[in-house]
């Protein structure tokens, strides 16, 4: 009886989880039908879901709490402008800042692994607010303030095989959907890998871990490399859709957007920080209608959210109205 | 013959606290051995400097012809040492399968697949049916390790350090909290796996039933000191031994 009760239950929930992909599939294949403005928003929501992804991967599945994201943002974004200036090849850009935020996060997460909890936040916040420095002081390579503008969509170019253009917005939105949704896809498969659930093992007890055999501090370090990656695509995604590099993308404050996004859809699920970063920028999109202090409106929304709906959007529906469907069904004699 | 485990001199303080005073220790191949003293005898720090969960100040640990001293916890259980805790340690989100997964996953070299599904590797899935089996706890194999009794969340402890396929496993106090009929489960499976999988056993225990049932040597610790060691017979009946520890515990 109770294993029917999970198989059902567990039924409902990839039933229920396949069609809201289905419809939000629909919903981000015909989005180009509304306008430059709705591209734009959605491919901003898209690259935030894609970061947002990367911290979870480090907060809810290994249990590492990041609040120097933007940094590795910063070094894609920055890195893929700087190779546009030079070179028009969209996708020598794109891979030349993922490829630069890697690195950058091996390096800076080999300093940071060896702690945990509140040192290791606060390791990452220094050490993205030392590139968010170098990126401010650097004015040679990164334009300081001013930040670099005027990087050119170049098309998307393989030698040979393909050559599509990228000026126009709606091909460029396509480009990064199919981006996010293969790296968020990626991520999805190495949390239910062997990978996976060794990083699980690490956020429910380190020593355990260790005392398996397995070193937590390499596998933490594996797990930061991943999410700066991602970090790193989403901000080689960001630079060609606003054709500039702020150094805003590298501040503090953007740091945290990912977290924000994941508190508001639900931390411990791996859907929440999709959910968290359309929520985001819909509540941003309507509270500067009405007012200028749209970060104060929103941290009032985000405190009403994590204290009304514990633990976000996602495990709410998980929780609460999943259980009084399954009634439902039962009611019904199903 | 050459011990399976030797430690020599081995020192460990806190501050000007001496928790381990200068011990030497033989640990042989096949001998249960029980490790018992008062509170505070230095007994979970003895098996935290074994393992490597503390490092030594001075003395030196060879397992098996090699030295271990400077070895990392991890790689002292690639070598063949395991352990559980005193306080539960398991994975306590994930379900009872996926924890003996992971010591499987480790001791094959496969913990690090980005893409593998550890529940689809036919390795993996009849080592842990064959250790779900092993520890009775079979039909609570997708149950999560947190919604598991005291007693059961014990024996998947040793269930994982057992998956690890150690020589050498140190269990720290293996029947905390139990009830008499869980403490009689967990005697009988160190009994089942000494026989079946051919690991030592060194146990921490309070409970002098279970010592003088299960041991078949038991050492006496005492202020950072081994006190004395002999047969568990032998031990009931030294003087000091009942001086320090069993009066009070064994009156009669």
């Amino acid at each position: 009886m109770k294993s029917w009760t999970a198989l059902t239950k567990a039924g409902l929930q990839t039933r229920l989880a396949a069609a809201a992909g289905a419809a939000l599939a629909v919903a981000l294949l015909i989005i180009p039908l509304f306008g430059d403005y709705v591209i734009w928003l959605t491919a901003n929501m898209l690259i935030l879901a894609l970061f947002a992804v990367g911290f979870n991967l480090l907060f809810s599945f290994t249990g590492l709490l990041s609040f120097g994201q933007a940094a590795f943002f910063a070094v894609g974004g920055y890195v893929c402008a700087l190779i546009l200036l030079a070179v028009p090849s969209l996708l020598l850009g794109v891979v030349g800042g993922v490829v630069a935020a890697g690195v950058v996060a091996l390096i800076i997460g080999f300093l940071c692994v060896r702690h945990t909890e509140i040192y290791f936040a606060m390791l990452t916040l220094a050490f993205g607010m030392m590139i968010h420095s170098i990126i401010w002081k650097w004015r040679a390579v990164t334009g300081g303030d001013d930040g670099l503008v005027g990087v050119p969509r170049a098309p998307l170019e393989i030698p040979g095989l393909l050559s599509i253009d990228m000026a126009d917005l709606e091909r460029y939105y396509y480009f990064v959907l199919l981006l996010v949704v293969l790296g968020i896809f990626a991520i999805w498969r190495v949390v239910r890998s062997s990978l996976g659930l060794t990083l699980q093992g690490i956020r429910d007890s380190e020593s355990r871990v260790t005392f398996i055999g397995l070193s937590v501090m390499k596998y933490r370090l594996i797990a930061f490399t991943i999410a700066g990656l991602a970090s790193g695509l989403a901000g080689a995604l960001m630079v060609p859709l606003g054709r500039s590099a702020s150094p805003a993308i590298a501040n503090w404050t953007f740091s945290a957007e990912p977290v924000i996004a994941t508190m508001l859809g639900g931390a411990f699920t791996f859907a929440g920080p999709i959910v968290g970063s359309f929520l985001f920028y819909i509540i941003k999109e309507i509270v500067v209608i009405f007012t200028g202090y749209w970060m104060m409106t929103l941290g009032i929304i985000v405190l009403a959210l994590v204290l009304g709906f514990r633990g976000g959007v996602v495990s709410v529906i998980q929780r609460q109205l999943l259980p009084l469907l399954e009634r439902r069904r039962n009611d019904l004699g199903g | 013959m050459v011990a399976l485990f030797h430690a020599q001199g081995v020192r460990k303080t806190f501050g000007e606290f001496v928790a381990i005073n200068d011990v030497d220790m033989m640990l042989e191949k096949g001998v249960l051995t029980s490790i018992i003293g008062p509170n505070g005898a230095g007994k979970t720090t003895l098996i935290n400097l074994f393992t490597g969960k503390l490092p030594c100040d001075s003395g030196r640990l060879v397992f098996d012809g090699t030295d271990i001293t400077g070895l990392k916890p991890h790689q002292r259980v690639h070598l063949g040492i395991s352990r559980s805790f005193q306080v539960t340690n398991i994975l306590q989100q994930m379900t009872v399968a996926q924890n003996l997964q992971l010591p499987v996953l480790a001791r094959l070299g496969r913990a690090g697949r980005p893409f593998a599904r550890p529940d689809r590797d036919p390795d993996v899935r009849a080592e842990v049916e064959s250790l779900l089996s092993d520890i009775g706890l079979a039909k609570a194999r997708d149950v999560r390790a947190k919604a598991l009794p005291h007693g059961d969340q014990r024996l998947l402890e040793i269930g994982m350090a057992i998956a690890c396929r150690p020589r050498l496993c140190f269990l720290d106090e293996p029947c905390s909290g139990m009830n008499p009929g869980e403490r009689a489960q967990v005697q009988e499976l160190i009994r089942k796996l000494t026989k079946l999988r051919d690991v030592t056993f060194v146990i921490i225990e309070h409970d002098m039933d279970v010592v003088f049932a299960l041991s078949d040597r038991v050492i006496v610790m005492h202020q950072g000191k081994v006190l004395t060691e002999g047969k568990p017979e032998a031990i009931r009946n030294h003087a000091g031994v009942k001086e320090i520890y069993l009066g009070e515990e064994v009156g009669d």
